[in-house]
């Protein structure tokens, strides 16, 4: 198709010196942003880049098209009112999980809900970065920072939780070393009619280096991580040698061809499904005996917020022919003096 | 029974409606006063809603008033204090007791007068008149519940739906009392009623019933005749301020032929605008309710960047919480209505009362230098001129406009003659298209003579940018933090909305040019200034008013101004913060100050008072 070839990723690219920290998580991200929009083929002139503050919410600025860096937290909401005043725009938010999740937290829950048809890309590196070194709200419990000197003391949140508990139609998850299927992801929620949340693990090499290590090492990723597609079989491990099933309430990895487990017995994934207990559970995983799940987890389409408020103005139009003040002044109770 | 009923004509009349919060009080004066505007008089309401949802019934804080001044020529006010009051319990008698004139008369419904109804109100004797001291009122007792009921027989409604129509029956009583003809209201009730056409005989029923009482029983209190001036020419209704800065705001986007975006919370008292504003989709509003106030402004932004009228209300809390907001839109240089309607302060303060308490907030309320447009509105009618130049300033100069009004011309309402917009200013968006320098566009390179950006709007190809809160470069318009240059935009952001002044109408002055003192006010208190010039006026007294609508930037001639006048007093409903404001912008000026907060409007008497005693100081 014409339109997928139409423009390069460079066409998305500001002439603006990309201030990151050399070894960043972010520029990988960015990179793979401007590719997936040269995948998509929406022209510059209407995608509009919205951003908080913070190390990730500089990204506007390094972008081509119309964007807005706007202040700590808000940027759900600006998004929002980017995209409802004119849906026409592909509306996108960068943020991260200081200004999504801690400041930000109220906007992304009620953004999500309503179902605003913004891609918001979350960099998640467990930490304030732009401020120097202190925890976020995925910081993970006992993490010691600047401003937790003897550790945390309180539980992180999954983003994941929060965007499905909060009723999220797309969620996504990607790890910034991996161009290639985070390319693939944020192509995806671009293509999503809704809000869609894509989950960046990030490194950040000079106040939490290695925190995604475990996952993200190239010796360990394959046995550590699992990338779901929807309608292909849970399987991972460097043969794709293992796989997920359900049992009872709970999911398990196992290895096929042992205890008696066959491909058969593999879970299919349906990112489509309605219900959101698999996907949840899927999102949960982690910890010693289970992979993290990558790709797309949850793909569901569901009424688009933007979309709804034209279609009510479109029937009331339809109903009512009032189109200007005076006229809808003069249905009113008036009397006349001569 | 003998003494003959007395026609009085007069050129004022002040009634009150006062009840159970579910007696219809609000419907009642809304009726009379619409009849009454219809038939030729000036009129000014004030709604006095108890800040209880339901408070217990009878008891004094579930009292809900309605207070219309009918006049012949113009009324400028609600009226200080009632003619005729309508009290429909004992509670209600209490709570107005001070707002009654000595020779007021007060109809009252003797079935909600028995003891334990003064129980409620905390009367300790059973001579609720006598303990509070009235005795040269003029009383009109009626039963009117049973009345009601009586007459009602025949409609098959059951007890408690008859009894409802008790506050028809105290209409009828009125309309008796002014001579005003019954056709008016009954073609109000049947539109009110006109999916339940038996409750809507019911209430003519009982609506005609207090007619014909008020003219059988002969009671000897004086009618009242107020004599209809012939108004301008044209199409009237009733509108209340919130109403009215709703279609401000619409006419401004029509003007300018911009999509109206609201985005909002809901707060009292401003919560109106947004609905009046959400059910205006025929017209493509989009207005909309989002999850905080923070999250209503910010909205507004995107779709202010995205190229709509942008607009969010509120009141001063919600003002509070979009500071850091506004501060984007100020360094963005994005065009942005905010709507304070002030309301009794701090924190939660005093919801549903009226203040002007929140001026230093819009002013100043931000962090760094962050010069922003406040104008004020003066009357409900003004809200609508008010809201409209502030869309247009907001759109032409590219800025933030804070557009103030308050709890009691937001509630109010008067007659309001029907604009012909083609006789408004149009309003011109800065679109980028406009731009024809040399250089290449950039997205901070400025009107050289407005200073003001221009707009480009997201989907224009060619002209994509990157705007936010860091500070950028006076000419390149990248992110800069060079010391030079942000010296450079301050005063370039200041100078442009000093600019403005030069955009606006200069400041004029009513009354008399040879004027001893200058009254100066600003925004809702218009109303009782000018009243309290013209008694002045009366009393033989040289006096002058000089009220603001434009706030920041003021009038080019304000210093001239009020220079001109050996005293000047500025009054306003605050410790003095438009008195110091004046202080801090126009050199050597000094003013007496009036100040009241008590969350109710300025008392005309009190001020010609005051203001007479200032003449004679």
């Amino acid at each position: 198709m014409e339109a997928e070839t139409k423009y390069q990723p460079k066409d998305y690219k500001s002439d603006q010196y990309v201030r990151w920290c050399p070894g960043c998580g972010d520029h990988a991200v960015l990179n793979c942003v401007h590719k997936a929009m040269a995948e998509q083929g929406t022209p510059p002139e209407n995608i509009a880049v919205i951003s908080g503050i913070g190390c990730s919410s500089r990204l506007p600025y390094y972008m081509n098209s119309y964007g807005f860096h706007t202040i700590h937290g808000r940027g759900a909401a600006i998004a929002t009112g980017v995209k409802t005043a004119n849906p026409a725009l592909s509306v996108w938010l960068m943020t991260g999980d200081g200004d999504c999740l801690a400041i930000g937290g109220n906007h992304f829950i009620h953004a999500v809900r309503r179902n605003v048809d913004i891609n918001i890309v979350l960099f998640n590196n467990k930490i304030y970065g732009l401020t120097k070194g202190q925890y976020s709200p995925t910081s993970d419990r006992g993490m010691v920072t600047k401003s937790s000197p003897y550790g945390t003391v309180e539980d992180p949140f999954i983003p994941a939780e929060l965007a499905l508990g909060a009723r999220g139609n797309f969620f996504a998850r990607t790890i910034d070393v991996d161009l290639k299927n985070t390319t693939e992801v944020i192509s995806a929620s671009a293509g999503h009619k809704g809000t869609s949340v894509v989950e960046v693990l990030v490194n950040c090499v000079i106040f939490n280096d290695g925190i995604h290590k475990k996952i993200t090492d190239k010796d360990h990723r394959q046995e550590r991580t699992i990338f779901l597609r929807h309608g292909e079989k849970m399987l991972f491990g460097r043969d794709n040698e293992h796989g997920l099933v359900l049992e009872g309430l709970k999911l398990k990895a196992v290895t096929i061809g042992q205890d008696g487990y066959t491909p058969e017995d593999i879970l299919v994934h349906n990112a489509h499904e309605a219900d959101i207990t698999l996907h949840l559970m899927l999102s949960l995983m982690g910890g010693e005996d289970m992979p993290v799940a990558l790709g797309v987890i949850r793909d569901v389409e569901a009424p688009v917020y933007d979309r709804s408020v034209e279609q009510q103005i479109a029937a009331v139009r339809a109903k009512n022919p009032t189109r200007r003040l005076h006229d809808l002044l003069m249905k009113g109770e008036v009397w006349e003096v001569k | 029974m003998t003494e003959q009923t007395k026609v009085v004509t007069l050129e004022k009349v002040v009634v009150r409606f006062s009840g159970d919060s579910g007696d219809g009080m609000q419907l009642t004066g809304t009726i009379f006063s619409n009849l009454s505007a219809v038939l030729g008089n000036e009129i000014s309401t004030f709604p006095d809603f108890p800040a209880e949802i339901r408070a217990p019934q009878g008891s004094l804080s579930g009292v809900s008033g309605f207070q219309v001044h009918l006049g012949s020529r113009k009324v400028f006010t609600p009226g200080d204090k009632a003619d005729v009051l309508v009290a429909m319990n004992p509670a209600a008698l209490k709570v107005n007791v001070n707002y009654l004139k000595p020779r007021a008369i007060v109809i009252v419904d003797t079935d909600s007068f028995r003891k334990n109804d003064l129980e409620k109100a905390q009367f300790t004797t059973d001579d609720p008149f006598a303990e509070l001291g009235l005795t040269g009122i003029q009383l009109v007792a009626a039963p009117i519940s049973t009345m009601v009921k009586d007459g009602l027989t025949e409609y098959g409604l059951d007890n408690k739906s008859a009894v409802r129509c008790k506050n028809m029956f105290a209409l009828g009583l009125v309309c008796w009392l002014f001579e005003r003809p019954l056709d008016e209201a009954m073609h109000k009730l049947q539109n009110k009623f006109a999916k339940k056409p038996a409750i809507a005989q019911a209430n003519i029923k009982a609506l005609t019933d207090g007619y014909n009482y008020g003219n059988n029983i002969h009671a000897s209190v004086s009618t009242y005749r107020i004599e209809s001036k012939k108004a301008a020419p044209g199409f009237y209704t009733d509108i209340n301020g919130n109403k009215a800065t709703a279609y401000g705001l619409i006419a401004a986007a029509e003007k300018a032929g911009l999509q109206l975006f609201l985005g909002s919370y809901p707060i009292t008292p401003a919560t109106d605008i947004l609905q009046e504003l959400a059910a205006r989709k025929e017209l493509g509003v989009k207005a909309l309710q989002f999850e905080d106030e923070i999250a209503g402004i910010c909205t507004a932004i995107g779709a202010s960047f995205a190229g709509s009228l942008a607009v969010t209300s509120t009141s001063g809390p919600g003002l509070a919480l979009k500071s850091e907001a506004i501060g984007l839109a100020v360094i963005a240089e994005l065009p942005l209505v905010v709507i304070d309607v002030q309301r009794g302060g701090p924190s939660t303060g005093l919801p549903t009362k009226s203040e002007q308490t929140d001026l230093l907030q819009a002013l100043y309320g931000r962090n760094g230098e962050s010069p922003a447009v406040v104008i004020a509105a003066s009357t409900p009618t003004d809200c609508f001129d008010a809201a409209f130049w502030a869309g247009k300033l907001a759109v032409e100069h590219m800025t933030p406009v804070i557009l103030l009004t308050d709890s009691f011309i937001a509630n109010g309402s008067s007659a309001w003659r029907i604009p012909d917009l083609d006789t408004y200013p149009g309003i011109k968006p800065r679109y980028v298209s406009l731009y024809n320098d040399d250089k290449p566009w950039k997205a901070y390179r400025r009107d050289p003579e407005t200073l003001v950006r221009y707009w480009a709007i997201p989907g224009t190809p060619g002209f994509e940018h990157r705007i936010g809160g860091l500070e950028k470069d006076y000419d390149t318009s990248a992110i800069s933090t060079e010391p030079f240059n942000h010296q450079k935009m301050v005063e370039t952001r200041q100078a442009k909305i000093d600019g403005i002044a030069s955009f606006i109408p200069r400041l004029e002055v009513m009354g008399d040019a040879d004027a001893d003192l200058l009254l100066v006010g600003w925004g809702g208190t218009f109303g009782h200034l000018c009243e309290a010039m013209e008694t002045m006026h009366e009393n033989g007294r040289k006096v002058a008013l000089a009220h603001f609508r434009f706030i920041s930037p003021l009038p080019a001639n304000t210093a001239e101004v009020l220079a001109k006048y050996p005293k000047v007093v500025v009054a306003e409903q605050n410790n003095g913060q438009f008195a110091n404001y004046l202080r801090s912008k126009v050199p050597g000026f000094n003013p007496y100050r009036f100040n009241r907060i008590k969350g109710q409007p300025f008392v005309v008497a009190r001020l010609v008072e005051e203001f007479t005693k200032l003449l004679e100081d």
